[in-house]
């Protein structure tokens, strides 16, 4: 039984690993070559159906949609890991310091989260944008803002459920001191909520960068987004299926990717 | 060495609640007594009655109100009532029991591993259990690292608060064993908090009763088994069966 879990287990770090691996490695490819050039546009091939010319068809330009969701992901990628890497660290020192020290300093910092809160946090991303202007460096900036409010206050409240363990108290008497304890004692046994809220944020993030594409304040055209591809296909959605289709399964193989491995490393002991 | 480990003289110490509307309870209403080195103290009373928040005091964890606290031992150390929160699941036993050590002297991983070893077999482990979880073993097991852990910085006290309540009665029995050898072999002083006066019966050397705050009996346990001066004392040993 103990074998066969071990196995399991293992079977989700490996085909997170492959998926993972698999897309970064296409991403990579996209930064040197595209089969065709992203941007440019082909009348003939309008609409083109996924063929052995163009693997995932063509889009209302005649553009090749593989060379395109190759950069895409790209950006996608960056904009994504950028946004959930600002928000978590940001969001787990605010977090653990507030859990761990309360007081006035919880309050006030807690607040001031809560007031950011209860923005949607698109609706913050957009002041931020409009405070520093559009371009991918801002999106990230802006939504990586935008995320470390929910960072903060779940790594708040699991701090704060361990402090009340005896361990803690135990490394105060082993005479670590209050740094150390919070980033070496307490913070690996928070990691399975933060590896799963890191990718539940990725998934928000992927979404939330398709949103402002949308919008037109993401990733401007003609660079090309999945969030913005798929924002774009939405229109053709009956016309050319496969141009909503593929974008779209990128991004669900991008979370379910993560996911697993994600699962595959914290159950992994 | 005749001089007290630990004196507390008239503390009082209060907890309050409550962010606008300040609620305060006193928890401990001018308590004094000494710790004398190599001595096995006991301290009983029912929960509530602010046993551990005495422990909490020696340790410093909590700000004392009124009188005063002298300490001549700089780290004394304590081993927590529930076994399976006292032990950082993240981490192997030798890590865990490595930390003091890493802490407190400049030696390499080599040195600490053994005297990790060492230690283990002093608290009747063995190495195996090196690069074992916490959540790998038994409540007494648990027990018996932490014990180790405790020692890891030669404390010349150690605070005991309930270590052996959640544990079935044989296990106890060892951990109370081990406990006893530790404490004749190096001479630690042994704070041993309980509510059970049947097991501080034959391990203690002197027993005081904790009852809202106050100590309001203090002896051998033989004096007070035969001679209770309280009403209170005598309905403890009654309950305890004795």
């Amino acid at each position: 039984m103990k074998k066969w879990l071990k196995k399991h287990k293992n079977f989700n770090f490996i085909a997170g690993a492959i998926i993972t691996g698999v897309l970064l490695l296409t991403v990579l490819i996209g930064i040197f070559a595209t089969p065709y050039d992203t941007t440019q546009m082909n009348v003939a091939d309008k609409f083109a159906k996924p063929s052995f010319a163009h693997w995932m068809g063509c889009d209302n330009y005649g553009r090749d949609i593989l060379s395109r969701v190759m950069e895409g992901m790209g950006n996608t990628f960056l904009i994504a890991v950028l946004t959930v890497l600002i928000g978590t660290v940001f969001g787990v020192i605010i977090g653990a310091l507030c859990g761990y020290f309360g007081g006035l300093l919880d309050d006030i910092l807690m607040r001031i989260n809560d007031v950011l809160f209860s923005f949607p946090s698109i609706l913050l991303a957009l002041v931020i944008i409009s405070l520093l202007g559009t371009g991918r460096l801002n999106v990230t900036l802006a939504l990586g803002i935008a995320f470390i409010p929910s960072f903060a206050r779940i790594v708040r409240s699991e701090v704060k459920k361990q402090c009340s363990l005896d361990y803690v108290k135990s490394a105060a008497l082993m005479g670590a001191g209050h740094m150390r304890i919070i980033f070496v004692h307490i913070l690996p046994n928070i990691m399975p909520v933060l590896l799963s809220s890191v990718m539940i944020g990725f998934n928000n993030a992927v979404l939330a960068e398709a949103g402002l594409s949308y919008l037109g304040i993401g990733v401007q055209p003609p660079a090309a987004s999945l969030g913005r591809m798929l924002s774009e296909a939405q229109s053709f959605l009956f016309t050319a299926p496969w141009y909503a289709i593929f974008p779209g399964l990128v991004i669900v193989l991008t979370v379910l990717g993560f996911a697993l491995l994600a699962e595959g490393t914290t159950e992994e002991e | 060495m005749s001089e007290n480990l630990v004196s507390l003289k008239d503390v009082e110490v209060s907890f309050t609640s409550g962010s606008i509307k300040k609620i305060e309870k006193q928890v401990l209403k001018g308590v004094s007594f000494d710790i004398k080195p190599g001595e096995i103290l006991g301290l009983a009373g029912e929960s509530g009655s602010g046993k551990s928040t005495i422990a909490k005091t020696i340790l410093k964890m909590v700000a004392i109100k009124a009188g005063s606290m002298e300490r001549t031992t700089n780290h004394p150390q304590m081993i927590f009532q529930d076994p399976y929160g006292s032990l950082n699941p993240a981490y192997s036993i030798s890590w865990i029991m490595q930390e003091p050590l890493r802490m407190s002297t400049k030696m390499n991983a080599a040195q600490r591993r053994e005297k990790v070893v060492e230690m283990l077999k002093e608290v009747g482990l063995d190495e195996t259990y090196m690069e074992r979880k916490p959540g790998e073993l038994s409540g007494g097991q648990r027990q018996r690292i932490c014990i180790g852990t405790a020692l890891m910085r030669e404390p010349r006290l150690l605070i005991a608060d309930e270590p052996v309540s959640a544990l079935d009665v044989t296990v106890a029995a060892q951990v109370l064993a081990l406990l006893k050898r530790l404490h004749d072999e190096k001479g630690i002083a042994i704070l041993f908090i309980s509510h059970d006066l049947r097991t501080m019966y034959n391990f203690c050397d002197r027993i005081m009763i904790l009852r809202d705050g106050r100590i309001i009996e203090e002896g051998t346990p033989k004096e007070l088994y035969r001679n209770p001066r309280e009403e209170y004392t005598r309905l403890l040993l009654k309950s305890a069966g004795i």
